[in-house]
């Protein structure tokens, strides 16, 4: 929270922005304060300078603590600058019984920083979130915008080894099941033709 | 009007009010900590529950819930008892147990409620949370693991204050309140946080760690740091002044204060004026009463009456403004002044002096325009009726002089003086606005009035006045805003140049070109006293301030809460000082001294005690006789006549922290006027 740079948004953002607004009704701007904040927080690689915030204040005519307290309410935003790849490990019980606190031991190692820190390459960020909804195919972690499910501690650390390497490995379920159908194959529904009308 | 069953008995309470208000009126009491009158719903504390039915079958909470047609109300059934212990528990969790050194300690609303409603322990085995105490400014001290969250200081400073500078950081066990990057609050009311803060998070910075509530002395007064006269209580022990609070005045101040009467009384102790001087060779020395009575009794003798003046200052009581008055008719001058600041105004007619809409009264205006005033430093708490009215009723607002930020959008006409003249001939957009109004105010303050056309600028805003319709039944729009305490007092018993008299600024070119011989200063520290040049000066007074340095015999007086005086504020409401304190050392009452003086030179004034004096008062103007009453004054038809000089219009305070010899001393005021005014530049009330 001390970035002292000035903060504009870029010409396409500002049309974006000016999308956005025009969904609420007239005079009511403050209305998309979160979805510009998530254009600013992209537009700013991954977090939200101070900069960002007073210009957001000013461009919604809002006082700056009411954006500063939007921001800071959402977990989904960041206030201190965060690492290329932002990994979020959920800890909520259907993980953590799945296995979560090995994800977490996986990612410490892989990664070499602690919760809530950043890796000194500047590549990762380490976060524990509370349930970010993919139960089904716990455990799971978020890895930026992307959900990587059905994790192993072997295939976690693949990922992230792929991460470090700059490639892009494939999100969704590792297991490579679609969705969250049963893992060990369809159970119902498996008449031909049936499955093949979706 | 719905009818409600509150614990058994039906009740019918008026439409739309809450189940809180609905119990309140059937006399029962409800607990809450993040519920307040005068500031919006939050609904955050939990601690108001009471059971409704119709409903869900669980608690409710009843400040946010209105009340319906019909409904079963319990306040203190079993499931009330358990939820109210619950969420006191759950309050209690993070809040430390430090009580014995907390400032709020006796006058707090937890501690107060857990002694009578909460558990005898706590379940809780973990760890409290701790929060990093945040800065909020020179005034608020903060101490944030104590903070329940209830956000009164954040609804009060984006509602009340205007200054949306408050915020609840984070959520859940997580959240701080803060401001913007810990920036000082930006508002001459910021202290009343202190007031609503239903815990010790946020206390007073000059008082910390200083008395306990119970050992003070509680003494019921009015404050004199503006023209408001806001309703004060006086906390002292022994003869120290601790702090000053505010109390219930809903026609004056409602339960606010401005940050200037709350704080500026450490000043009270700084530079006091306590006994007697005469200048001996040049140098002032201690001497008796006598010997200073002497001194100027001789002084009187050898001058003639024509040579003497007298001006009053902007804090004195009506009582010793009556004995000057009267002591200065024996000796048979009329060059009496209390015009400090050189203002226009004349004491015939009330309507043209009085802020006739009266404060209260303000709250309707549905435009108003500001000339020469900048209401937020001259009178903080007129300027929150105005934000109201802006809230309420839409106030369209302009001003003539200084761009400023009132906390309200304000359309700023220019500063100079000529714009005045425009609108009255109509020849200006805002005169539409005017004209269409139904309530449309003027408030013309000392800025404007003091300069050398304030005649001029006095009469053009009666024209609007006139011929804008501010003027019709039950509705009278034309205002003054004055910022002294005493002057509208003052010029209630016509302490004014008499034809042929000298007015402030005659007396002291008189004084330096030796046309006056001897000026008599009430408690007149606002004038330039380098000028007196060569003329005997008494300086009367509680403060070593610039009149007592000019002076050549210091006669101390008592301030304004070692003394029982009348005050008449700036919409004409009588009102009494009560003695807090004895002043300090020989120090006397100030009335009692020109008392004493008029017996050295025989002077035949006939008053011997208190209520002599106010007899006094009420004989040369009735008035004084109608305590906290407004008379409404007949609106007059004569108008002042002069022409304006076009220039630009100032507002009459530089400083909103140091105004006053009081607040001039004053230490807490001074780290104020540093951190708020200095260090801003021009910001705070100026053009931020």
């Amino acid at each position: 929270m001390n970035s002292t740079d000035n903060f504009e948004f870029t010409e396409s953002s500002k049309r974006r922005c000016e999308e956005i607004i025009s969904r609420y009704p007239d005079g009511r701007k403050q209305s998309a304060v979160i979805p510009v904040l998530d254009l600013a927080q992209r537009q700013c690689g991954g977090w939200l300078p101070n900069s960002a915030i007073e210009h957001i204040a000013d461009y919604l005519n809002m006082p700056k603590i009411r954006v500063l307290e939007v921001a800071s309410f959402y977990s989904m935003f960041n206030l201190k600058p965060v690492g290329k790849y932002f990994i979020q490990l959920c800890r909520t019980t259907p993980c953590w019984l799945r296995g979560a606190d090995d994800l977490r031991n996986i990612a410490i190692e892989t990664t070499g920083c602690k919760l809530g820190e950043t890796s000194e390459d500047g590549l990762f960020t380490l976060t524990e979130v509370e349930c970010l909804g993919a139960c089904c195919n716990a455990p799971m972690v978020q890895i930026n915008d992307d959900y990587y499910e059905d994790l192993t501690s072997k295939s976690f650390k693949n990922i992230i080894e792929s991460l470090k390497q700059h490639n892009s490995p494939s999100s969704g379920s590792q297991l490579g099941r679609t969705g969250s159908e049963p893992a060990s194959g369809l159970t119902s529904l498996t008449e031909k033709g049936i499955s093949d009308v979706s | 009007m719905p009818k409600v069953t509150i614990d058994g008995s039906e009740i019918e309470v008026p439409h739309g009010i809450t189940v809180l208000q609905a119990c309140e009126m059937a006399g029962k009491e409800i607990l809450r900590f993040c519920y307040h009158e005068r500031l919006s719903i939050a609904g955050n504390c939990r601690m108001c529950l009471v059971e409704v039915s119709p409903g869900p079958p669980k608690p409710a909470a009843s400040c946010a819930l209105p009340v319906g047609e019909g409904m079963e109300i319990k306040t203190d059934s079993d499931m009330v008892k358990k939820a109210r212990n619950g969420v006191m528990e759950l309050l209690l969790i993070n809040h430390p147990l430090d009580c014995p050194i907390c400032d709020q300690g006796g006058e707090c609303d937890l501690q107060d409620q857990a002694m009578a409603y909460g558990h005898d322990s706590s379940r809780f085995e973990e760890n409290k949370r701790s929060v990093k105490d945040k800065n909020m400014g020179p005034l608020v001290k903060t101490i944030m693991t104590r903070c329940i969250h209830c956000t009164r200081c954040v609804r009060f400073a984006t509602e009340i204050a205007g200054v949306p500078e408050l915020g609840m950081l984070g959520r859940g066990e997580n959240a701080e309140i803060t401001s913007y990057l810990e920036k000082s609050l930006e508002s001459e009311l910021s202290a009343n946080v202190i007031d609503l803060c239903p815990v010790g998070a946020l206390t007073s910075k000059p008082y910390a760690f200083i008395s306990r509530p119970w050992e003070l002395t509680k003494t019921e007064s009015i404050d004199v740091m503006d023209a408001v006269g806001s309703a004060i209580r006086i906390d002292a022990r022994q003869t120290e002044v601790l702090r000053v609070l505010p109390r219930l005045n809903e026609d004056v101040n409602e339960e606010w204060l401005s940050d200037k009467a709350r704080f500026a009384v450490d000043g009270l102790k700084k530079q006091r004026l306590d006994r007697p001087y005469i200048r001996v060779d040049g140098k002032l020395r201690e001497s008796t009463w006598q010997e200073a009575f002497a001194v100027i009794g001789n002084k009187i003798k050898s001058v003639e009456a024509d040579r003497v003046a007298a001006i009053v200052g902007d804090q004195c009581d009506a009582e010793s403004m009556i004995a000057l008055k009267d002591l200065m008719d024996f000796i048979g001058t009329k060059n009496i002044d209390c015009r400090q600041d050189g203002a226009k105004l004349s004491s015939h007619d009330r309507s043209l002096y009085l802020f006739n809409s009266t404060i209260a009264g303000i709250e309707s205006a549905d435009s108003v325009l500001l000339v020469g005033t900048n209401l937020r430093w001259e009178a903080p708490l007129i300027n929150t009726r105005l934000r109201k009215a802006w809230i309420n009723n839409n106030l369209k607002a302009a001003s003539i002089g200084p761009d400023l930020n009132l906390t309200y959008p304000i359309n700023n006409l220019g500063s100079r003086a000529n714009i005045i003249n425009s609108i009255a001939e109509g020849k200006h957009p805002f005169c539409e606005v005017l004209k269409n109004s139904d309530r449309p105010a003027i408030i013309l303050g000392m800025g404007a009035l003091s300069r050398p056309d304030g005649t001029a600028i006095l009469k053009m805003a009666k024209k609007i006045a006139d011929d804008y319709g501010l003027i019709k039944e039950g509705w009278n729009g034309f205002n003054i805003l004055h910022t002294a305490a005493s002057r509208v007092g003052a010029l209630y018993i016509d302490f004014m140049p008499s034809q042929g008299g000298r007015d402030v600024e005659n007396i002291i070119s008189g004084s330096s070109n030796g046309e006056i011989d001897l000026v008599y200063l009430l408690g007149a520290d606002e004038i330039d006293t380098s000028k007196l040049g060569k003329s005997f000066v008494i300086y009367q007074g509680h403060h070593g301030d610039l009149g007592a340095h000019s002076a050549d015999v210091i006669l101390p007086g008592a301030a304004y809460t070692e003394k029982n005086g009348t005050y008449v504020n700036t919409e004409g409401r009588v009102q009494i000082t009560r003695q807090a304190v004895q002043p300090p050392g020989n120090a006397r009452e100030d009335w009692t001294i020109i008392r004493a003086l008029s017996d050295v030179i025989r002077a035949n004034i006939s008053y011997d005690t208190l209520g002599d004096v106010r007899e006094r008062l009420t004989e040369v103007n009735p008035l004084f006789d109608r305590i906290n009453e407004i008379v409404t004054p007949d609106w007059t038809n004569k108008s002042p006549s002069e022409f304006i000089e076009d220039g630009p219009i100032h507002s009459a305070i530089q400083n909103y922290y140091m105004t006053c010899p009081i607040s001039r001393a004053s230490e807490t005021m001074a780290k104020c006027s540093q951190e708020l005014i200095t260090t801003l530049g021009n910001r705070t009330g100026t053009n931020g």
